[in-house]
C-alpha cells in the first residue's frame, strides 16, 4: 500500500491538486468516464451497410487475409471443407461451443471431424465465430468464452472465422457500443481480440513474413449480404 | 541494463565504423519511412487524429492519480491484482513474488520495453527463474546476450546471416545441414523452438500499451500473437506497465490505436490488437487463472508538471527513431541504455538523471523531422535544448565547451566588438583558405576537420552582406540564387 500512497501523493502534489480544484477535477474524471465520448471516427469507418461489407471484404484481402462470401449459414460446413482441400489440409477443425456454429449441420460433411473445446497443439485448423467485423480496418473482433476460446485463435496453424455481414460495424467505435449493449456500461468480456490479418514478423531485416507464433493463415467467411 | 550513454561518443564512432550494423541500418532507415507515409496518405483524417490522440493524453495527465484509481477499482472488480510498484526494484520484487508463490520455474515474456527498463530478464534469472523472450526480435537477442536496439525493432541493428550463425550455435538439436539461409526458414524455425515453452510456462508476462480506467483492461498490440499465446497459455499473466500508458475510456483507446499502428510500421491496424480484463471466469475453457497488474512509476511521477511533462503523452511507436538521421547512423546501442533515438534522448535523462546521460541531449542535429511525425506531437527537439541547458547550469559539458561557449558570448554581449571582430577574421580565414574554399584542419578545429573538410567563410561577414543587400534595388530577389 505504501507504493500506492506514495506514487498518488507525488502524482497530486505535481499537479497541485487539493480543495476545490480537485473536487472540479473528479467531476472531470466521472463525466468522462461515464460519458465516454465518441472521438474522431474516419469517413473510410462511416459507410452504408453494402458499401461495409465489400470495404471490409477488400481491407482483409489487404492484410493477406483470404475472404469467401456465402449466402447463408447452412453454406458455412461445405465453404470450410473445400477450403481445407484446397490448402491440402487434414479434414479436422477445432471449435467452441458457439450457438450459431452447432447450428450448422456439420454431419453433412462426411469425411470432417469436429472437436470441441479450447485448442490445443495437435489442431491444425481452428473455426470460430466473430462477434463482429470492422470495416474502416478488415479487422475481425472475438470474444473470450466457451463459445469461442480464445486459443482457438492463436494455437492451430490455420484460423477460419465466420461473421454474419450484418454484424460487420464502420468503425470499432460502434463494435463497443455493441459490446457495452451485451456485458454492461464499463464491463467486459476477459479477451476482446481484435484481429487484423494472419500472424506476421517483420524483425528480420525489416521483411514482413507471415506466420509467426500465430496463424499463418486467416479465412474469413462473410455468412449474408 | 547498466547505464553505458557516457560513452556515447566513442560507441558512435564504433558504430560508424561497424560495417554489418551500416548494413543493417541501410535497410532500416528507408523501410519505416515509405511505409508510415504510405498509410498516413490513405488517411485523410490522420492530422486530425493525432491531434484528438494528443488531447486525450493531456486531458489524462492533468487527472493522471483519479484515473488511476478508477482504474485499480476496475481491475479488483473484475478479479484481477494491482501493485504499485515506486521504483525498478519494487516492480522487480513484485515479480519475484509472485512467481515465487506460484513456483515457477520458467516465464515466457512478450515483447515489453518496461521489462527491459527494470532489466526484468538478469535479475530472474539470478533468483533462478528463465525468462524466455517469445518476440521474434527479443528471442534473437536474447540468444546474443544483447538488448534491443529499437522500441519496436529489438533485433534492427541485425543482418540476416548473424541470426543464422546465432541460431545454428544454439538450436544443436536441430540437424546441421538444415538450410536456414532464407529469412522464412529462421522464422520458421523459432516457431518450432518456442512453441513449446507456450505450454510449459508458469507464468506469462507482458508489457502494455494501454491501461483502460473505463472497465480496468490492459492492451497489448503485436503482430505476431506470441504475446497472446504467453498471456493466455500460462496459468499466471502478469502486465508490466509504467503509470502513463492509462487512457480514460474504450474511445479514447481507438484514437490511439488509429495513429499508433500507421506511426510505427505502417500498418493500418496491427495484426492482433488484445484487450484483457482479469482472469479467467466461470465457463471459461482457456485463460490465465490470475491476472496481475504492476503499475511502475520509476521517476515519471518526477517529470510531470516540468518542462518535460509532454514527454509522457509518448506512446512508444519508434516514429522519432524511425525518421532520425543520428539514429540511422550509429544505431540504437549508441545510445547506452533501453530508450534509443529522439525520444530516448530525452526519457533517458529524466528516468535516470543528466549526470548520468552523457551527450544524449546534443545526439541530435535539431531537424525537427523526429516532432513533425509524433503522432503524439511532443516538442522532443524543445525538451533535448531543455536538457542542454540543464546540462550546461550543472557544468557538466567539457571544459573546452564551456569556454568556447564564454568566448563567443563576451563577443555576443558586445555588437560593436563583435562585428570588428568578424570583419576581421572573416576575410583572413578566407584569404587562408584561398581558392580551394575548405580547409584540411584548422587549430582548434580538430573535432571537425579531424573527419571532414571545414568550408572557409565567404569574403563577408553576414551583417554587411545583409546591409548591401537592402541596400541594393530587389535586393530580395538578387539574393535568391
Amino acid at each position: 500500500m505504501s507504493g500506492r500512497n506514495a506514487i498518488l501523493g507525488k502524482l497530486r502534489g505535481a499537479l497541485g491538486a487539493a480543495g476545490e480544484s480537485d473536487s472540479a477535477r473528479r467531476a472531470a474524471v466521472e463525466q468522462r468516464l461515464a460519458g465516454a465520448p465518441r472521438g474522431l471516427v474516419p469517413a473510410r469507418g462511416q459507410l452504408g451497410a453494402k458499401e461495409r461489407a465489400a470495404l471490409f471484404c477488400s481491407m482483409a484481402e489487404a492484410v493477406t487475409a483470404t475472404v469467401e462470401r456465402v449466402g447463408a449459414s447452412g453454406d458455412v460446413p461445405l465453404a470450410v471443407t473445400r477450403y481445407l482441400r484446397s490448402r491440402n489440409l487434414a479434414p479436422s477443425v477445432r471449435m467452441g461451443e458457439d450457438e450459431r456454429l452447432a447450428g450448422m449441420n456439420w454431419a453433412s460433411q462426411r469425411s470432417l471431424e469436429v472437436k470441441h473445446g479450447p485448442a490445443d497443439r495437435e489442431d491444425e485448423v481452428g473455426v470460430s465465430h466473430a462477434f463482429a467485423g470492422v470495416a474502416e480496418t478488415g479487422t475481425i473482433a472475438m470474444l473470450s468464452g466457451k463459445e469461442n476460446p480464445t486459443t482457438v485463435n492463436f494455437v492451430p496453424e490455420n484460423h477460419i472465422i465466420v461473421v454474419e455481414a450484418a454484424d460487420i460495424a464502420g468503425d470499432l467505435e460502434t463494435v463497443i457500443a455493441r459490446m457495452r449493449e451485451k456485458f454492461g456500461k464499463g464491463a467486459m468480456p476477459r479477451i476482446l481480440n481484435l484481429i487484423t490479418g494472419p500472424s506476421r514478423s517483420g524483425d528480420i531485416e525489416q521483411t514482413m513474413l507471415l506466420g509467426a507464433h500465430g496463424p499463418r493463415s486467416l479465412h474469413i467467411i462473410v455468412v449474408g449480404e | 541494463m547498466e547505464i553505458q550513454s557516457p560513452q556515447f561518443k566513442e560507441k558512435a564512432r564504433n558504430a560508424l565504423a561497424n560495417e554489418q550494423l551500416q548494413r543493417a541500418m541501410g535497410k532500416a532507415k528507408t523501410g519505416f519511412i515509405s511505409k508510415r507515409k504510405k498509410s498516413v496518405e490513405a488517411l485523410p483524417e490522420f492530422e486530425d487524429l493525432r491531434s484528438s490522440a494528443r488531447a486525450i493524453k493531456d486531458h489524462t495527465l492533468a487527472h493522471l492519480d483519479l484515473y488511476l484509481e478508477a482504474y485499480e477499482e476496475k481491475v479488483k472488480a473484475s478479479g484481477g491484482h494491482v501493485h504499485w510498484a515506486e521504483t525498478a526494484e519494487d516492480a522487480r520484487q513484485a515479480v519475484l513474488a509472485i512467481c515465487r508463490a506460484a513456483g515457477a520455474r520458467t516465464v515466457t515474456k512478450g515483447k515489453s520495453m518496461i521489462t527491459e527498463e527494470i532489466a526484468l530478464n538478469d535479475f530472474l534469472e539470478k533468483e533462478g527463474i528463465r525468462p524466455v523472450e517469445t518476440d521474434l526480435g527479443e528471442y534473437i537477442i536474447q540468444l546474443r546476450g544483447e538488448h534491443p536496439s529499437h522500441i519496436i525493432g529489438p533485433a534492427l541493428h541485425l543482418n540476416k546471416e548473424q541470426v543464422e550463425e546465432d541460431f545454428r550455435r544454439v538450436h544443436t538439436q536441430l540437424p546441421e545441414e538444415r538450410d536456414l539461409s532464407q529469412p522464412e526458414s529462421l522464422l520458421g524455425e523459432a516457431r518450432e523452438i518456442l512453441r513449446p515453452q507456450y505450454f510449459t510456462a508458469d507464468v506469462g508476462i507482458t508489457g502494455a500499451n494501454m491501461l483502460i480506467a473505463e472497465t480496468g483492461s490492459s492492451i497489448i498490440v503485436t503482430n505476431e500473437g506470441n504475446g497472446d499465446l504467453t498471456q493466455t497459455l500460462p496459468r499466471i499473466h502478469v502486465v508490466v506497465a509504467s503509470i502513463e500508458k492509462i487512457v480514460p475510456t474504450l474511445e479514447d483507446a481507438s484514437q490511439i490505436l488509429r495513429v499508433l499502428a500507421r506511426s510505427a510500421t505502417g500498418q493500418d491496424m496491427s495484426v492482433y490488437t488484445t484487450l484483457s480484463t482479469g482472469p479467467r471466469r466461470p465457463g471459461d475453457p482457456d485463460g490465465p487463472e490470475e491476472y496481475h497488474v504492476i503499475l511502475l512509476d520509476n521517476g515519471r511521477s518526477s517529470m510531470l508538471g516540468t518542462e518535460f511533462h509532454e514527454m509522457l503523452r509518448c506512446i512508444r511507436c519508434g516514429a522519432c527513431m524511425n525518421h532520425c538521421p543520428v539514429y540511422h547512423a550509429v544505431g540504437g546501442h549508441a545510445y547506452g541504455w533501453v530508450y534509443p533515438g529522439p525520444m530516448g534522448a530525452v526519457l533517458t535523462p529524466s528516468l535516470v538523471g543528466v549526470d548520468k546521460s552523457g551527450h544524449l541531449p546534443n545526439a541530435s542535429t535539431f531537424c525537427g523531422r523526429c516532432e513533425s511525425v509524433c503522432p503524439m506531437q511532443i516538442p522532443l527537439p524543445r525538451m533535448m535544448r531543455h536538457w542542454r541547458e540543464r546540462e550546461f547550469e550543472r557544468g557538466l559539458n567539457p571544459a573546452t565547451q564551456r569556454y568556447g561557449l564564454g568566448f563567443w558570448a563576451f563577443f555576443a554581449r558586445r555588437p560593436r566588438l563583435y562585428r570588428l571582430a568578424t570583419s576581421l577574421a572573416i576575410p583572413t580565414l578566407s584569404g587562408l583558405a584561398g581558392r580551394r574554399g575548405w580547409f584540411r584542419s584548422l587549430p582548434l578545429a580538430g573535432g571537425w576537420t579531424r573527419y571532414r573538410d571545414l568550408p572557409a567563410p565567404q569574403s563577408r561577414t553576414f551583417m554587411q552582406q545583409w546591409q548591401a543587400r537592402s541596400g541594393a534595388p530587389h535586393g530580395r530577389e538578387g539574393g535568391d540564387r
